[in-house]
């Protein structure tokens, strides 16, 4: 039986599959190697780069009363539309005014982490639109409507016989697991779909202030066969992400490559702030931005506005022992690992109470801070939220969750475990169907479904092995 | 909507108001973010082929060495920027390679490669730098699973500073190093994800 003193996310890790441990954690240790040679071998001293990044952030975030309408304003002065969502829903209905107004009927899409938390892609699928994701790894989690566990990987969880699967399933070719394979059945599919779609959305990773100008990276280029492809771009950005000059995207574009993958550059760094050029036959005719709010003022008016500048590397994750054991879903949000267990309980708003255990899935050894390309002092925000938590008399952040901790029951004995795994498809309706029950979990489950059941393939696999 | 505007910035104002001092920015040496200087590169082109070639790129100098690259890769059809296509043609190596100066969308697949103006490289990262001004075809560096960029040396930048502050008024900036790729499946490396495969920054002095 669980003990009093586990938390939610303990248990979680203690009942990943060991295929998904295996994945996130070989995964997570190499780049946050990576990282770490390539920031060292660059620099004779990476963390001035990192404390002067932190500082630039800040100073814009506290002066965002001036640089959002500086944005604003460069941006329409090149021919870009600006819209401002004060929250998700009003976000999601922008863009798809936008996509009426136009008469169109399909997005390609690539990655953007806002998206994620507005439920863009169910939204306008609900509302008659269709909305690809381009990214390798957010088209097999769609694919598979399962949910990213990564900010940067979002299919760290999965191997790539899962992934052959759920190809197989798709129509996209005979079983294959060879990863060149794999993309290259995703390039062809995608190809077409680029052509066909009326609106190319990306997100943003960076805003000059000075310009307007979107920085927005990407290795596969995705982003940009979305700017090539169809006549009408769409930017969705949290207005925490700008930064006030040009010449500071040099320091940021270093870091995030740097950060987040170990890459000097991340492949395709674009610089956008306005439709095509004239003359240029390819791209799209109107660029809009969308500049979300969505819970961002309560943060910046918080006491834990430093957690506004983060630029959505992935290091703390990489980085974070408690990540490596639990991997992304146990943090039952958006935002996962060290970044999330701050920002999701901040974004949740009211239903701050229902992610306040999150806080308490560090054990503060500070690795997060250390690796933070905008040096955020992580550790410090979560025993602000735990604080807050406390005199909140927040509940969650004491009790266990009743999901995880039916699970947990679960796995702990082996008798139930065997017979829950050869239920097979009853499984796959039981978990969604127990969670709806329960409040928190049901507003967790609403935007988003959990993974097919596929329990009981590994202790069929070991036995088989063990025949052998 | 405009509501949604007045309401975020008053939400902004009213978050700042309390604080008593608002944080400066740093006046920091515009210098920060470029690399360690490489004294073992005899100039920028060198040390830019040997970053591209990190990066799984292509460097080659001069009009000869595309050829002779070209002769090996056994291309039939390809699209190249109507601007650069005599100078392309007059040489030896392009004969019996079609080249067609439209990149025709419903021929996507029949593009084995697409000739483009690089707008400028920087050295120490080996990227090359595509502005909307000068790339003719943003399909036509894209889309084909070989894409030649075609610099002129006066365009090289030793650094990512010196590339932005050659931004100008262009509203679309791509900064491509190396092929495309993804290390999505189980962190392996494969290119040409959705771009190309094979990046060649050719140099013309
Ligand atoms: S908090 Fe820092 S390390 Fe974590 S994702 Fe954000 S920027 Fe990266």
């Amino acid at each position: 039986m669980p003990t009093k003193t586990q938390q939610d996310i303990d248990r979680y890790a203690r009942d990943l599959n060991p295929e998904v441990y295996t994945s996130v954690y070989g995964g997570t240790k190499a780049t946050t190697e990576k990282r770490h040679d390539v920031l060292f071998h660059d620099y004779p001293d990476p963390d001035l780069l990192r404390r002067t990044a932190g500082e630039v952030k800040q100073h814009t975030l506290e002066n965002l009363d001036t640089y959002l309408p500086k944005a604003e304003a460069a941006l329409k002065a090149n021919g870009a539309q600006v819209h401002f969502a004060a929250d998700g829903d009003a976000a999601n209905r922008i863009i798809l005014e936008i996509m009426k107004a136009n008469g169109a009927k399909s997005m390609v899409k690539s990655k953007s982490m806002v998206s994620e938390e507005t439920g863009l892609g169910h939204f306008l699928e609900d509302n008659g639109m269709k909305c690809l994701e381009t990214d390798l790894g957010e088209f097999i989690i769609q694919i598979d409507h399962d949910h990213p566990s990564h900010i940067v990987k979002p299919i760290a969880h999965k191997n790539r016989r899962d992934i052959a699967k759920s190809f197989e399933r798709e129509g996209l070719g005979d079983y294959n697991d060879d990863p060149a394979t794999i993309t290259r059945r995703a390039r062809e599919f995608l190809r077409g779909k680029y052509f066909e779609a009326d609106v190319g959305l990306t997100g943003a990773n960076f805003v000059s202030a000075e310009s307007g100008r979107l920085a927005i990276v990407t290795n596969e280029g995705n982003a940009r066969f979305c700017m090539a492809a169809t006549p009408i771009h769409i930017g969705i950005v949290g207005i925490e992400k700008l930064i006030p000059h040009d010449r500071d995207l040099a320091l940021f574009t270093s870091l995030i490559g740097r950060s987040g993958t170990g890459q000097h550059l991340t492949v395709y760094t674009q610089f956008i702030n306005g439709p095509r050029r004239f003359g240029q036959p390819d791209g799209p005719e109107q660029m809009h931005v969308v500049f979300v709010d969505n819970k961002r003022t309560e943060v910046l008016a918080s006491n834990c506005r430093e957690i506004l500048r983060c630029i959505r590397c992935g290091a703390c994750l990489n980085v974070c022992p408690v990540y490596r054991q639990a991997s992304g879903h146990a943090y039952r949000s958006v935002y996962p690992g060290p970044v999330g267990a701050v920002l999701s309980p901040l974004l949740a708003g009211t239903r701050f109470p229902e992610l306040a255990d999150l806080p308490k899935a560090s054990s503060l050894c500070g690795a997060c801070n250390e690796v933070c390309p905008v040096n955020i002092p992580i550790p410090d925000l979560l025993l602000r939220l735990r604080d807050k938590a406390k005199t909140e008399h927040a509940g969650r952040a004491m009790k266990g969750t009743p999901p995880m901790g039916m699970y947990g029951l679960l796995a702990s004995q082996p008798h139930a475990w065997r017979a829950a795994m050869t239920m097979g498809a009853a499984m796959n309706l039981t978990p969604n169907a127990v969670m709806n029950i329960i409040p928190p979990a049901a507003a967790w489950n609403s935007c988003r479904q959990l993974p097919k059941w596929r329990g009981g393939k590994f202790r069929h696999w070991m036995k088989e092995r063990g025949k052998n | 909507m405009q509501d949604d505007r007045e309401l975020v910035m008053s939400r902004i104002r009213e978050a700042l108001a309390p604080l008593k001092e608002r944080a400066q920015y740093p006046e920091y040496d515009p210098e920060l973010p470029v690399c360690r200087a490489h004294p073992e590169f005899a100039d920028d082109w060198e040390l830019f082929s040997h970053k591209m070639k990190q990066v799984n790129g292509t460097p080659l100098k001069g009009l000869d060495a595309l050829g002779q690259w070209l002769a090996q890769q056994g291309f039939k059809l390809g699209y190249c920027d109507p601007a650069l296509v005599e100078t392309v043609r007059a040489h030896p190596a392009f004969a019996g390679i079609t080249l067609e100066t439209t990149f025709e969308r419903s021929r996507v697949d029949d593009y084995t490669f697409g000739i483009t103006q690089a707008s400028g490289a920087i050295a120490e990262t080996g990227s090359i730098v595509l502005k909307d001004s000068e790339t003719s075809s943003r399909l036509g560096a894209l889309a084909p699973w070989t894409h030649i960029a075609i610099l002129k040396r006066a365009r090289l930048y030793p650094d990512s500073i010196t590339a932005i502050s050659h931004f100008g008024d262009d509203p679309s900036i791509i900064w491509a190093t190396g092929p495309s790729k993804t290390a999505d499946v189980e962190g392996i490396l494969i290119e040409g994800v959705h771009g190309p495969g094979v990046q060649v920054c050719c140099l013309l002095d």
